[in-house]
């Protein structure tokens, strides 16, 4: 079922899907990440852990080549993505689904041709193998009766799994996702989860899971990554993670607020600011 | 501190110039592979101008109306009224159809592309074909400006011609004007450089309308707000830039 593989991707890494080398990453003079490298191999489970607003959307947007980092490398199938042309680019995309956020269903089409809109672009299939993948993938993510439905008629939930059967569609070899779980009713993250894991175990898809939920995570995720400050400070299976004794990791899987890793985005002292002059109210 | 501001605004319109000069050739550069889907381009095309139409059909009416009332009471004064037609006809044609038809445009269709896209940015949707190896400059810019190029001209000579008639009305009916010499004097005084005039102007309106929205939406930051002040700033813009331009081309026609 393995694709061959792209020009490059020879070596003795083989089996390094992404590579990302010491990453340093701004916004606005803002750091986001501080020097992060981590590895996803093939046709593992992935898990990419942290608290909200560490940068696991900003990192999938690096891997993907949306934006550039700063410093460091990302080599993605044995290429280095600071090297690659635009054309290069969307050829490396090709094999790749991603589930967004928020599902980015394009609006305009309905839920069929969203899932057909891949399809319709880089190949030529006839009509009816077109139907039959998509009614598929539909009927995999439980919607195949809402295939004539519009985005704006979905809940939250279905968007994303109508988004998941349009990332899988074309059969990528390596399937991202961006918080998969949130907002799911038990029943969908049943699906999902046994979806994500069938994929990985029935089609060798290498998978990255972005997700808060280390619950969910360590019952399929081979490797895992913690995220904070902008770096990695753990790594490992999801049950090495869970019997950690260091405070940061302890404290993000027991789901305290108080501990080495900040709940609070950085902020001038509380008590001055409510009680003292008015100065860092605004911005 | 007003000297800081004025180098700040000269320096955000100099750069902001020169962002949509370069988004204008990256444009162009999709036309060509836009082309390739005609499918996009004519639903785009029927979007722009579909959108339109009523408002400009109206207009067109009322411009057209008036433009019987004052050009009757001016001829009148010189006793040559039988010229009603063709004063009506070239004001149409060299000026009004192709600026009030932009002006309209800008409203209408405009602000419509700029919020689409606008929002197809906040949603994500841009970057999730990017990421589906679609370009969105070739599936989602592209073909609403080549549709709003093509929609323009269209819309400007049903503009005119939904105008003479209401001239007519006008100055025919009402006036009594006589309709003999108010047709013949403007098929015999009107040149194909008139038309060709006005279909020049709508073309440049055209390009310089969709160019504005397009960039602007593609541009907006990805939030309501964001994408409400790129929608403002698309009326501004467009009507202030065919202003310019028609002034820029009347000068150079004459
Ligand atoms: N376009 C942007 N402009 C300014 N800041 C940004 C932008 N995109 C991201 N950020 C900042 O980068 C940080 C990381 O954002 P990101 O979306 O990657 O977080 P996340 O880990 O995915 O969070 P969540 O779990 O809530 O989705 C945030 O603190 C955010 O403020
Ligand atoms: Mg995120």
């Amino acid at each position: 079922m393995q694709r061959p593989a792209a020009a490059g991707s020879l070596g003795p890494d083989n089996d390094i899907i992404v590579d990302v080398r010491d990453v340093h990453y701004a916004v606005n003079a803002r750091p986001i990440f501080n020097g992060i490298s981590l590895t996803v191999r093939r046709g593992r489970i992935t898990a990419i852990m942290g608290p909200s607003g560490t940068g696991k959307s900003t990192l999938l947007r690096l891997i993907t080549a949306q934006i550039q980092p700063d410093r460091g490398s990302i080599v993605v199938w044995g290429n280095d993505l600071s090297t690659l042309k635009p054309g290069e680019i969307y050829g490396m995309r090709k094999r790749m689904g991603m589930l967004f956020q928020q599902g980015a269903l394009l609006t305009d089409l309905n839920v069929f041709e969203n899932v057909a809109f891949p399809l319709r672009e880089h190949t030529k299939l006839p009509e009816p193998v077109i139907r039959a993948l998509v009614l598929t993938k539909l009927h995999a993510v439980g919607l195949r009766g809402a295939a004539e439905l519009m985005p704006a008629e979905l809940s939250g939930g279905m968007a994303r799994r109508v988004a998941l059967a349009r990332a899988i569609v074309m059969d990528p070899d390596v399937l991202i996702y961006d918080e998969p779980f949130v907002g799911l009713d038990p029943i969908s993250m049943g699906v999902i989860l046994r979806l994500i894991r069938s994929m990985n175990e029935g089609l060798g898809i290498t998978s990255i899971v972005v997700s808060h939920d280390v619950q969910e995570l360590s019952t399929i995720a081979h490797d895992s990554y913690l995220l904070s400050g902008g770096r990695v400070v753990a790594a490992g299976t999801p049950q090495e993670l869970a019997a950690s004794t260091s405070g940061e990791v302890r404290q993000f899987m027991t789901g305290s607020d108080d501990g080495p890793v900040p709940f609070h985005y950085p902020a001038p002292d509380y008590a001055q600011q409510l009680f003292g002059d008015s100065r860092g109210g605004r911005r | 501190m007003s000297a800081a501001t004025d180098t700040n605004l000269i320096v955000r319109f100099v750069r902001t110039v020169g962002q949509s000069a370069l988004f204008f050739l990256s444009l162009l550069r999709h036309v060509i592979p836009a082309l390739a889907r005609p499918r996009l381009v004519v639903h785009q095309i029927y979007n722009a101008g579909a959108r339109s139409l009523i408002v400009i059909m109206l207009s067109g009416f009322f411009v057209g109306a008036v433009l019987g009332l004052q050009g009757f009471d001016l001829l009148q004064r010189f006793g040559s009224e039988e010229a009603l037609g063709v004063a009506a006809a070239l004001g149409l044609l060299k000026e009004l159809s192709p600026v009030v038809t932009a002006l309209l445009f800008a409203g209408r269709a405009g602000t419509s592309l700029t919020s689409e896209i606008g929002l197809m940015r906040a949603t994500e949707q841009l970057q999730a074909m990017e990421v589906m190896a679609v370009d969105p400059m070739r599936y989602v810019a592209a073909p609403r400006f080549i549709g709003g190029i093509v929609a323009m001209p269209l819309l400007a000579a049903v503009f005119s011609i939904v105008g003479l008639y209401g001239a007519q009305l006008v100055g025919v009916q009402l006036m009594g004007v006589d309709p003999g010499s108010f047709w013949s004097q403007m098929q015999s005084a009107v040149e194909l450089n008139d038309v060709t005039e006005g279909v020049i102007k709508s073309l440049v309106f055209g390009v310089a309308c969709s160019l504005i929205a397009v960039f602007e939406g593609y541009h907006a930051t990805p939030t309501a707000e964001g994408v409400g002040l790129a929608t403002t700033r698309t009326v501004v813009a467009s009507s202030v830039l065919t202003l310019l331009l028609d002034l820029m081309m009347t000068a150079t026609f004459l």
